[in-house]
């Protein structure tokens, strides 16, 4: 398996899904080496072979960068640092590292898995040298990455997607949204894909967590008002669709006056979405925590009412289902893979501000709504498991290697 | 005939700055102005110790030698009530040393809001209450009290001007834009439109050239003196007016400022018709030559002169209206940390970081701000805006708490 990231050096979903992927695989009897670009210990990990490509640390992934050369050189050679200056140095490296593993191990892999463009050269290169199926997992293209835009986002990046695309001998779409935009944006044919939604394992949350009304003490009070609190927990890129979401919060504060918006995470548009709740009139009903983490992020969850996933495009999008584990009334765009795999919820197009105004209304002001969402949703994603994940990709596996000597 | 003269005029003054006061703060801690554990950039009580040192002690020192050795000169202060609470707080001997220069006689202070707010455009009852503050303020601790008015951040319209001969003050200063001098000069004493109250109008060229471009172009006291003489001509006054601190603090003393204001002192009372005015000794000496006009308010801020510095964007018009609002409820409680932490707020300084138009009067906003943007002064602003809400919230146990 070709991956870029595990927890706990994880910068974001990627790396949790392959984690529950990969130990989900492993217990169905499935034997894995599992490549990062970085050296690092995963304490967590006795399931599976991490085979580290590259020396830097998990912080210099995306290359060395304006990295303090002088601590770079004592622990890497003056070439390797060189080499490993950006992103493109490390990916070369990681191609190298997997060249020079297939060359090595003397028992023949018999799929390569690579997830993401991040590692895709890598497969593609495998499946050149030694004919080994590459089964190519996205969990989200630059199409995605770049909320859509026309230009499809960095170009190079697109290219690489593009080129593992038509060398897969299978594709995984992490949802039906995402297997559009492959066939729509990279004219790859439907029925090389296969749509395996990604799952939400409840106890990999931390067990001993409570939830502290201290954290969001003023958003308690409010509730304790009668306020509904709206959450969002996200980057703030132009993928998550957030300048709509605001549009929505003024929409909807105009016909019901007890509501509270909680923008949980930081990025490139803060400053624009304060300057909008600013010109709509509503910073004050409009709360910014930065980036948090831990306590702070899962309390961000305990505190919201309805939680809102307002993508322009989101491949799968794990934190809706967190969100419900903690007892949130989900809304999300239909552009948004999770709300697939869900039936008690609210969907909407994410451009349509006013549907998102009008839900959101109905559920601050019907109870019997707010709680029924909330509990109804908390049965559906439990019915959703890693371990089915596995029972797919290990078909999915098996067909393509039979597939392939044929 | 009267001597032609410089009405030297310095403003005093420090805000107490919002510490980075976050959502997880709001309800739980209420100090909003005084967290200086994780940055000494917002720490109120490092930032006023490291001006005391660059500027307060020294500037003052200079200022007494020179009333001391030098009979014809005299200076106007405004010194606004929330530097004197932080002054007598964290560097008595700067209040002192104040109180010195008060007590030679030819120290006039200069009456304004004591929250150094402008409440004048957003209530006048609470404008009414903060002058009636700062004015007690003044006598307590100098022993004096103010005639003359000035608005915060010289924001003065024909309505101030109203306003403050109603309620028996004998002079005012304003800025001297030339959009409303259009051909007259600003170095004269004028009365203020609909009233007979004199009106001092500062000369912004000279003022600038001091506080502002110093720095920039390697001034001498000699070349100051020409240009002083240049503008004034045959005509009475020159205002300078500016910020105390530009002496020492927004020109530092390694650009030769303090040497330059001693030298520039004796070489304009060495010369045989050179003197020194207090506000008020020059409008006694010299009769308005005309009426001015300012039907729309002119401050002395940025190149608009007018209150867009404060209250121009959305986040400052919003954080406005939040800290207004707040007004009846505050004032009903009765509760005086309440009270005061609400008026504390009012501070113009606040809206002046929430500055976002960038460019040349943007620089000048950084200098000032201490935030590393006007999102984060809006941010933490906000959230103490909202912690007041609760606090009131707490207080009347009404049952209502707005967003």
């Amino acid at each position: 398996m070709l991956g870029w990231e595990l927890p706990p050096h994880n910068s974001g979903g990627l790396g949790v899904a392959c984690y529950h992927m990969a130990k989900a695989l492993a217990h169905s009897g499935v034997d894995i080496d599992f490549v990062v670009p970085y050296q690092a210990e995963h304490p967590d990990i006795d399931f599976m072979n991490i085979r580290a490509a590259t020396p830097v640390t998990p912080l210099e992934r995306y290359g060395l960068g304006a990295y303090d050369t002088s601590t770079v050189y004592r622990r890497l050679s003056e070439a390797d640092a060189d080499e490993l200056h950006d992103m493109r140095g490390v990916q070369k490296r990681y191609v190298q590292f997997v060249e020079y593993l297939l060359e090595e191990d003397s028992s023949p892999y018999d799929a390569i898995h690579a997830h993401d463009w991040l590692t895709i050269e890598a497969g593609i290169r495998a499946r050149e040298l030694h004919n080994i199926p590459l089964i190519v997992h996205v969990h989200a293209t630059e199409f995605d990455r770049s909320g859509l835009a026309d230009s499809g986002g960095n170009p190079l990046i697109h290219e690489i997607e593009y080129q593992g695309l038509m060398m897969a001998d299978r594709i995984i779409a992490v949802s039906n949204a995402t297997k559009n935009i492959i066939v729509q944006r990279y004219n790859i044919p439907a029925d090389k894909i296969d749509v395996v939604h990604n799952a939400f394992d409840p106890a990999s949350m931390d067990a001993s967590y409570s939830y502290d009304l201290r954290t969001y003490a003023y958003l308690e009070t409010l509730r304790e008002e009668g306020y509904t609190i709206v959450t969002t927990i996200t980057r703030f890129t132009a993928q998550k669709g957030l300048t709509h979401l605001m549009q929505a919060a003024a929409r909807a504060s105009e016909r019901y006056d007890r509501l509270a918006f909680l923008f949980a995470g930081d990025g490139e548009q803060r400053d624009e979405l304060i300057q909008l709740a600013a010109e709509l009139g509503i910073a004050d009903k409009v709360f910014f925590t930065g980036f948090i983490r831990g306590k702070k992020w899962r309390d961000a969850y305990s505190v919201g009412d309805i939680f809102v996933m307002s993508s322009v495009s989101e491949p799968f999008g794990l934190t809706a289902l967190e969100a419900a584990h903690h007892g949130n009334a989900l809304i999300l765009t239909n552009q948004s893979g999770v709300a697939e795999v869900l039936d008690n919820i609210y969907r909407y197009d994410f451009w349509d501000i006013d549907a998102l105004a009008d839900r959101i209304v109905a559920i601050a002001s019907s109870d019997a709504l707010k709680s029924s969402l909330k509990e109804n949703v908390k049965k559906e994603y439990a019915r959703i498991s890693w371990h089915d994940v596995a029972i797919r990709c290990q078909q999915i596996y098996t067909t393509t290697s039979q597939g392939a000597i044929a | 005939m009267s001597q032609r003269g410089i009405v030297l005029y310095l403003h005093v003054h420090q805000p107490y700055r919002v510490r980075p006061y976050s959502v997880f703060d709001t309800g739980i801690r209420h100090d909003y102005f005084s967290g200086g554990d994780q940055d000494a950039n917002v720490d109120n009580r490092s930032i006023f110790e490291k001006v005391a040192d660059k500027s307060y002690r020294p500037m003052n020192a200079l200022l007494l030698r020179l009333l001391q050795t030098n009979p014809d000169f005299r200076i106007s202060l405004s010194i606004s009530g929330v530097f004197i609470e932080q002054a007598k707080e964290w560097a008595p001997d700067v209040i002192e040393s104040f109180q010195a220069l008060v007590n030679t006689g030819r120290v006039e202070i200069l009456a304004e809001t004591y929250h150094h707010s402008l409440a004048f455009f957003y209530s006048h009852t609470e404008f009414d209450r903060q002058v009636a503050m700062h004015r007690d303020t003044i006598r307590e601790t100098f022993g004096v009290t103010p005639t003359v008015f000035r608005n915060t951040e010289l924001a003065y319209s024909d309505d101030l001007a109203t306003w403050a001969e109603a309620h028996g003050f004998t002079g005012i200063v304003a800025e001297g834009w030339d959009p409303v001098l259009e051909w007259r000069s600003p170095n004269y004493v004028y009365t203020a439109a609909r009233t007979s109250l004199p009106l001092l109008l500062k000369n912004y060229r000279l003022s600038d050239d001091i506080a502002f471009r110093f720095g920039q172009h390697s001034l001498t006291s000699d070349l100051y003196h020409t240009w002083v003489n240049q503008s004034l001509g045959d005509q009475s006054i020159v205002n300078l007016f500016m910020d105390y601190e530009t002496f020492g603090e927004h020109q530092w003393s390694e650009t030769g400022i303090f040497d330059f204001f001693d030298s520039f002192i004796h070489s304009w009372t060495d010369t045989s018709d050179g003197t020194f005015y207090t506000v008020s000794e020059a409008i006694a000496t010299h009769q308005p030559v005309a009426e001015i006009s300012m039907p729309h308010t002119v401050t002395w801020a940025d190149s608009a002169r007018d209150l867009s510095a404060w209250n121009g964007n959305k986040l400052q018009q919003e954080a406005l209206r939040y800290v207004y609002a707040l007004e009846s409820d505050v004032i009903r409680s009765e509760d005086e940390a309440l009270i005061n932490d609400w008026r504390r707020l009012q501070t113009s300084d606040h809206f002046y970081y929430m500055y976002t138009k960038g460019f040349e009067d943007g620089t000048v906003h950084d200098y000032f701000s201490p935030y590393d943007s006007p999102y984060n002064a809006f941010l933490y602003y906000l959230n103490a805006i909202r912690d007041m809400r609760w606090r009131l919230h707490v207080h009347h146990n009404t049952g209502v708490l707005n967003g």
